[in-house]
């Protein structure tokens, strides 16, 4: 397990490679995943405001 | 967006300038066409068997090849991993008057081909070690 | 035929179309990329020149072909946008354009890694190294462009044109190791005959269809919200569960909560 992670003594250059890697896909999906909600939420609110604005008017 | 312009401007610039190849062959160098006196790379192949190294310090002294003409370097330094007879090399330096190449860095450019020890060892038995497409001064090999 | 492609200019069919889509192509990126992983760092053998350190190929391959896909499925959109005056395909343009910088950033950083063992550098200026960074200031020359102009249909052409003429360098980066000298090694995998051996070529394949799936679900989620920042006053929109669910939610707590709060202020301004 240890020659595993010793990569052959390129563990230096191999271990960032990958973690760097994964948190830049991580992070692709996590941004893109969040933006989503926070414009679903505001898009909601907006329309939420819009309709009761209308009912105003029709009351 | 300014800043990225510039900086984009400025990389082409720059490439173009010092040349779009990165490095000159042998046959560049005994055509003379490399000024004396400039810094500049050098790129070829390492000469089988033409490794000297001195056993007290770091010296090394080797032939560089592009399949037509041969440049003497030497060197005194840090060697890349990959570094050894009939590997590829990318050196930076300057002739001296005896026409030999000091480097002061020298790089590895290693090949396309990738594949396990065994198979490694059955290729270059059966003499069918495939070669690199790399741009050894390819213009250079086809002149007389 | 006509009418079938034709759906795909319609936003609302496109919002779910992607919306169904995209949990299927999140789920076979996260199969193809624990695969690939698996392979790539225990069963692949090791490289008889380079050792353990080849492994960066893994990454760096597929970052470095994604890069570049990524930035003509932009410049495709791009002209789509231009010709046909179709608004989804500059929101498909917009969501590509910080994945690919994205890959791009990584094709180099990892490519630097990868580097400084083998070569004896972390960098040089050699043409593949030197127009691959050009790509990156694309990508975000891209979206800086969006952000600074205010109107945003002259925003999206400025845009598209940047991209499209950008396209030029994608074919530099690609052959610029045939073309010039460079440090950096000719083409492995993207040939007829690819110098790799089988064993290490599986591992690899996985790894590349694993990316190319993240940016697929990546894209799809960011269009999704590229189409409901476009669509915001729609009625279609109003009607989606998602957003009525939030407004069965919210009304009450709207008025008294939230108004005060940033947000309403900046909806009115």
């Amino acid at each position: 397990m240890a020659e595993f992670f010793n990569m052959g003594g390129y563990a230096a250059f191999v271990w960032p490679s990958f973690g760097i890697t994964f948190l830049v896909l991580w992070a692709n999906v996590w941004f893109a995943k969040n933006q989503f909600k926070r414009v679903t939420r505001e898009t909601a609110r907006r329309s939420a405001m819009t309709r009761a604005k209308k009912q105003a008017r029709a009351s | 967006m300014l800043v990225g312009v510039g900086l984009a401007t400025f990389i082409g610039v720059k490439t173009f300038k010092e040349n779009i190849t990165l490095f000159r062959s042998p046959s560049d160098i005994v055509a003379g066409k490399v000024k004396d006196g400039t810094r500049f790379r050098i790129g070829g192949m390492v000469v089988e068997n033409s490794v000297q190294r001195r056993s007290d310090n770091l010296d090394i002294k080797f032939d560089l090849t592009d399949h037509a003409n041969t440049v003497t370097v030497s060197y005194n330094g840090i060697l890349p991993d990959l570094f050894s007879e009939g590997q590829g090399i990318v050196a930076m330096g300057q002739l001296d008057t005896d026409g030999m190449f000091v480097a002061s860095e020298v790089l590895a450019k290693h090949d396309e081909n990738y594949m396990p020890p065994e198979v490694a060892e059955a290729l270059k038995k059966a003499g069918k070690m495939p070669g690199t497409s790399a741009n050894f001064g390819a213009q250079t090999l086809v002149q007389p | 035929m006509f009418k079938w492609l034709h759906r795909f200019g319609s936003a609302p069919f496109v919002y779910r179309f992607s919306g169904a889509l995209a949990p299927w192509v999140g789920g076979a990126c996260a199969v193809l990329l624990g695969i690939g992983l698996y392979l790539g760092l225990f069963v692949a053998p090791t490289d008889y020149e380079q050792g353990e350190s080849y492994r960066i190929i893994y990454v760096h391959v597929p970052a470095a072909i994604m890069s570049m896909f990524v930035y003509m499925v932009m410049a495709i959109s791009s002209a789509v946008f231009l010709i046909w005056r179709m608004k989804l395909a500059d929101a498909v343009a917009q969501a590509a354009a910080p994945i690919g910088a994205s890959f791009t950033f990584l094709a180099l950083v990892t490519g630097s890694l990868w580097g400084k063992p083998m070569w004896g550098t972390w960098w040089i200026w050699d043409g593949r190294l030197t127009s691959e960074l050009l790509l990156l200031f694309l990508y975000l020359g891209y979206m800086a462009l969006r952000a600074a102009i205010e109107q945003p249909q002259s925003a999206a052409r400025a845009a598209a044109v940047l991209a499209i003429v950008g396209v030029v360098n994608i074919p530099i980066i690609h052959y610029s190791v045939e073309w010039w000298s460079t440090l950096h090694q000719p083409a492995t995998i993207t040939k007829l005959k690819p110098s790799i051996h089988e064993s290490m070529a599986v591992p690899l394949r996985f790894m590349i269809f694993g990316f190319l799936f993240l940016f697929g679900y990546v894209l799809l989620v960011r269009l999704r919200t590229g189409i409901l920042q476009r669509e915001a006053r729609a009625s279609w929109v109003a009607q989606l569960p998602e957003i009525m669910r939030f407004n069965a939610l919210a009304p009450a707590a709207d008025s008294q909560a939230v108004s005060p709060s940033k947000h309403s202020e900046t909806k009115h301004g």
